[in-house]
C-alpha cells in the first residue's frame, strides 16, 4: 500500500500512483476480465492464453470448486454438480426460470432466490457466481502483480433490482471492491465511442447467452447519456439452442432423454447454431446412450424459421426503446452489435432492416463489454486526468412503484429516469386510529401487482392514531448510481418520525453474506475480523488522501478554527491507521468524517457555483 | 462568521432555475439548459467520488439526484409551467380543479375516436396525419404558455392551458402507440 503523501498547503498533491482496476464481464456463457495497461484496454488471458472463462462451476464432494474449461468438460458426465448459465438464476425464484424442467439440477426452493443442491452442499446462485468471480480475480492479481483497488462489474441493462443486488453480493463474496455496477450496453458504448470518437445517437443491440438488451444513447463531448433502455433478461443464445434442441427431438422422434443425453444434445444444438454462422447447413449426427441415432441436417432457412419469434421479440423491444427515447430509427447514426449471439446471420439481417443500415461489427462482440468496463474502472479508480475523462449518465430500466388498494401499482419512479434519482409519494391511512401500514415495493411496467416483481415488504409502525385520511405518510425511493434501490418511509403530520430503511429482501440477507464470507475464510482463524480491519484501514487511507487533496486545493474556504479541528482529526487518524486497534481506528475515522462533513458540503457548493460562473473547471477540480 | 456566507451562488436548497442560474421564466433556451445540466453533473456525479470518503459519496449522490430532478422538471414545458406558477405563488390546483371547457373535451373525444378507428383499420397514413396535427397543437400550446406567464402574468389562464396540454400529450402518446401497433 502506498504511503500517504502529505503536501504543503498550496502545493499540489503529487500524482497518484497507478491504481490497479479491472472490468469484469460476468456473462451467462463466458466471463472475461480486462484492464487498462499503458492507456490501452486489454483482456487478460489465462495461463494458457485463453481470454474466455466458461461460466461453469463444478462442485466436488470435498467442497472444492472447479471453474471454467475443466468444469465444462464434465457437463455431460456430472450434470448435477456442474452448474452452467448460473446468471439466469441470479435473483430469481423457481417460477421465473424458463425451461426449468429440462435442467438437470436439484433445485431447492428458497425465499426469493432458488438454491441448487450439489455434493458440496446447497449452493446459492450468488455463491456460484462468486466462484467465477474469484477465478477472474485471481487471474487479474497474478497478471497485474498487485492488490486490486476495485472492479467494475457489468450487468444486463434490463436486470431488475433483485438481479443487480445479487450480482453485487456475489462480487462482495469474491472479495472484490465494486467500484460500480455498469450496464453491459453502456460498457460497449464506452469502448466503441472512445475508439471511434463517435458523436450522435447510437443504438447498442446486445444479445448474449442468456440476456437481451437494447440501449439508445446520445454520445456528445465526453458524455455518454443513456436515453432509454429495454430488453428481456431471460432471452439469449441459450433460447436459440433450445429451439434447435426441441427441433432435433421432434425430427428424430426421440424418447424422453436421460441427463447425460440431454447435455449431449444441448451441446450438439449449440454447435449446429454456431456452425450456421459460417455455413448454409449444419449436419447433426450422434449416438445417444439409449442406443438411438440422430442424423439430421439443419439448414439456415429452417433455423431462421424456428427462431423467428425470438428475433421478433428483440425487434419489438428495440422499437419500444426508440419510442421511449422519442426517436425514429432513421435518427440513429449507428447500431453497435454486442454479444456472441449477434453472429447469427438472421439477427444481422433483421437489425439491418429495422435501422436501414449495416450494423457495426468492428469490435469483437465477445470482448467489447469487458474492454469498456475496464476503461470505466480505470476512470473511477482515478487514473485519468480531469481534462481527459468522460461522464456516464445511465437510467433505471424498469419502473419502481408501490402496491396500493386493490392490488394496483402506483408508479413512483418511471422507467428510463436518469440515475441517481429520488422520488417521494404521500399516502394516508384508511381506517380511524390506524397505527401501522404495510408497504410493498414492486418493479415492473404493469398496473397490477401480481404481474410485477415484488422487491420488498415492510411495516411502518408507530403512526400516531388519527382519523382516517389525516396521517401523512411519505415514502421515499432512492436509486443510486449502481441502479440499486433503497426505500424509506415516515409519518409527518405530527412531527413524529417513524422511519425505516429497507434493502430489498430477495436474495441474501446481510447475515447470510457474512456467514458465507466467514465460511470461505474458515481455514484461517480470525480471518473475518482481519478482513474487517483491512477494509477499515483502506477506508481510512482513502479519507486521509481525499482530505489532503481537498485541503491542498480549497483550504481558503475554512476558518482557522475549522482548519485546526480537521488537522487534529487527520493527525489522530494518521497515528492509528496502521495499528491493529479496530475500535481506535473506527473512532478516529468517524471523527475525521465528522470534522470534514461541512468542508465537503461547502466545497461541493463552491465547485457547482464556479462551474456555472464559467471558471476553469480544472481550478476547482475535486 | 461562516465563510460560506461570502460565497455567492448555489446552495442545495436553491430553486431549479437558480440552480442552473437561469432566469425564472417560462421561455427557456433548451440548448443552454442541456449544457448547464451536463456541466453540473460532470462535477457532482457519484462517479467523480468513487475514491472519496463516505461523506462526499453521500453528498455526491444527493447533489446528482438534485440536479437530475431540476433538469427533469424544467425540461418539459408543462412541468416547467406548473413549477414556475408555484414559485410565483400561484396554486394551479392541477389535481383538484378538473373542470374543462366542453368544446375542448368534445374535440378531444372526437380525436380519440378517430385514432381508435384508424388503429382498427390499420390506417397508418391517417395516424401519421393525426400525429402531425397533434404535435402542432402541442407546440402552439407551449408557445402560448410562454406568452401567458412571461408577458401577461395571466396565471389562471396558464394553469388552464397546462391542463389542456396534459390531455394533448396523453393523446399524442396514444397516437404513438397506435402507430407502433399498425406499423409492426
Amino acid at each position: 500500500m502506498a504511503l500517504l503523501q502529505i503536501a504543503e498547503p498550496g502545493e499540489s498533491v503529487a500524482p497518484h500512483q497507478h491504481r490497479l482496476a479491472i472490468g469484469i464481464d460476468l456473462g451467462t456463457t463466458n466471463s472475461l476480465v480486462a484492464t487498462v495497461r499503458s492507456g490501452m484496454s486489454v483482456v487478460l488471458n489465462d495461463e494458457r492464453g485463453r481470454p474466455l472463462l466458461p461460466s461453469v462451476v463444478r462442485y466436488a464432494a470435498d467442497g472444492r470448486a472447479e471453474v471454467g474449461f475443466a468444469a465444462e468438460s464434465a457437463k455431460a458426465t456430472d450434470p448435477k454438480n456442474t452448474i452452467m448459465s448460473v446468471k439466469r438464476f441470479m435473483g430469481r425464484g423457481r417460477a421465473d426460470i424458463a425451461h426449468i424442467e429440462t435442467l438437470p439440477y436439484d433445485f431447492v426452493d428458497a425465499d426469493g432466490m432458488v438454491r441448487i443442491k450439489t455434493v458440496a452442499g446447497v449452493k446459492s446462485p450468488v455463491e456460484v457466481s462468486a466462484d467465477i468471480l474469484k477465478t477472474l480475480r485471481a487471474r487479474a492479481e497474478a497478471s497485474l502483480g498487485g492488490e486490486l483497488t476495485g472492479a467494475v462489474i457489468t450487468v444486463p441493462a434490463y436486470f431488475d433490482d433483485a438481479q443487480r443486488q445479487a450480482t453485487k453480493d456475489a462480487a462482495q463474496l469474491a472479495g472484490l471492491n465494486v467500484l460500480r455496477l455498469l450496464n453491459e450496453p453502456t460498457a460497449a458504448a464506452i469502448a466503441y465511442g472512445l475508439d471511434n470518437a463517435a458523436e450522435g445517437i447510437y443504438a447498442i443491440y446486445d444479445l448474449g447467452g442468456g440476456t437481451f438488451d437494447i440501449s439508445i444513447l446520445r454520445l456528445a463531448k465526453g458524455i455518454f447519456e443513456v436515453l432509454s433502455t429495454g430488453g428481456d433478461s431471460a432471452l439469449g443464445g441459450d433460447d436459440f439452442d433450445h429451439r434447435v434442441f426441441c427441433w432435433i427431438i421432434e425430427q428424430a422422434g426421440l424418447k424422453p432423454l436421460n441427463l447425460h443425453d440431454t447435455r449431449l444434445l444441448q451441446g450438439a444444438a449449440r454447435e449446429a447454431k454456431e456452425y450456421l454462422s459460417q455455413h448454409a447447413e449444419a449436419p447433426i449426427t450422434m449416438k445417444l446412450s439409449s442406443g438411438e441415432y440422430v442424423d439430421l441436417a439443419l439448414t439456415t432457412d429452417i433455423f431462421t424459421e424456428i427462431t423467428r419469434t425470438l428475433v421478433q421479440k428483440t425487434l419489438s423491444a428495440t422499437k419500444k426503446a426508440l419510442r421511449d427515447a422519442g426517436l425514429a430509427a432513421e435518427e440513429v447514426r449507428g447500431v453497435v452489435m454486442v454479444g456472441g449471439s449477434t453472429r447469427m446471420p438472421q439477427i444481422q439481417r433483421a437489425v439491418g432492416e429495422l435501422f436501414r443500415q449495416e450494423p457495426l461489427n468492428n469490435l469483437d462482440p465477445d470482448k467489447v463489454v469487458a474492454l469498456g468496463a475496464a476503461m470505466q474502472a480505470n476512470l473511477l479508480a482515478g487514473n485519468r486526468a480531469a481534462s481527459d475523462d468522460w461522464l456516464l449518465l445511465d437510467v433505471v430500466p424498469l419502473s419502481l412503484g408501490l402496491e396500493t388498494m386493490g392490488g394496483l401499482v402506483e408508479k413512483v419512479i418511471p422507467r428510463n429516469s436518469t440515475i441517481p434519482v429520488a422520488r417521494a409519494q404521500e399516502f394516508t391511512t384508511f381506517k380511524d386510529g390506524q397505527t401501522a401500514m404495510s408497504v410493498h415495493v414492486v418493479q415492473g411496467e404493469r398496473d397490477l401487482v401480481s404481474v410485477c416483481r415484488s422487491l420488498a415488504r415492510f411495516e411502518l409502525r408507530g403512526i400516531p392514531a388519527m382519523v382516517a385520511g389525516a396521517a401523512r405518510i411519505r415514502v421515499t425511493f432512492q436509486v443510486d448510481a449502481d441502479g440499486l434501490l433503497s426505500v424509506s418511509a415516515r409519518e409527518q403530520t405530527t412531527g413524529h418520525e417513524a422511519r425505516i430503511e429497507v434493502k430489498p429482501s430477495y436474495g441474501l440477507t446481510d447475515e447470510e453474506i457474512a456467514s458465507m464470507l466467514k465460511e470461505s475464510f474458515s481455514h484461517a482463524r480470525d480471518d473475518a475480523s482481519l478482513r474487517a480491519l483491512r477494509e477499515l484501514q483502506v477506508e481510512a487511507r482513502r479519507l486521509l488522501e481525499a482530505t489532503q487533496s481537498a485541503l491542498a486545493s480549497d483550504a481558503e474556504i475554512l476558518s482557522a478554527h475549522e482548519r485546526g479541528q480537521i488537522d487534529a482529526a487527520v493527525a489522530e487518524l494518521t497515528a492509528v491507521v496502521d495499528s491493529e486497534d479496530r475500535s481506535a481506528l473506527d473512532a478516529a475515522l468517524a471523527k475525521l468524517g465528522a470534522a470534514t462533513e461541512e468542508f465537503a458540503a461547502r466545497r461541493m457548493n463552491h465547485s457547482v457555483h464556479s462551474a456555472l460562473a464559467g471558471k476553469n473547471i480544472d481550478q476547482v477540480a475535486l | 462568521m461562516s465563510i460560506q456566507d461570502d460565497l455567492p451562488g448555489i446552495q442545495f436548497s436553491d430553486d431549479h432555475f437558480a440552480l442552473f442560474e437561469l432566469p425564472r421564466q417560462q421561455a427557456l433556451d433548451m440548448g443552454e439548459l442541456d449544457q448547464r445540466f451536463r456541466r453540473l453533473q460532470a462535477l457532482v456525479h457519484p462517479d467523480r467520488y468513487v475514491q472519496a470518503g463516505e461523506t462526499e459519496k453521500r453528498l455526491a449522490m444527493q447533489w446528482a439526484t438534485r440536479v437530475n430532478e431540476a433538469y427533469q422538471t424544467l425540461k418539459p414545458a408543462g412541468q416547467r409551467a406548473l413549477y414556475l406558477l408555484n414559485l410565483l405563488g400561484f396554486d394551479p390546483r392541477i389535481e383538484s380543479n378538473t373542470a374543462m371547457p366542453t368544446a375542448f373535451l368534445v374535440r378531444q373525444m372526437e380525436l380519440r375516436e378517430e385514432v381508435m378507428a384508424a388503429r382498427a383499420a390499420g390506417d397508418g397514413d391517417a395516424l401519421e396525419a393525426a400525429h402531425q396535427a397533434m404535435r402542432r397543437e402541442v407546440a402552439e400550446a407551449q408557445q402560448e404558455l410562454t406568452v401567458l406567464i412571461d408577458q401577461r402574468d395571466d396565471f389562471a389562464a396558464a394553469a388552464d392551458l397546462v391542463r389542456k396540454l396534459m390531455f394533448q400529450e396523453k393523446l399524442l402518446r396514444e397516437i404513438n402507440d397506435a402507430l407502433e401497433a399498425v406499423t409492426l
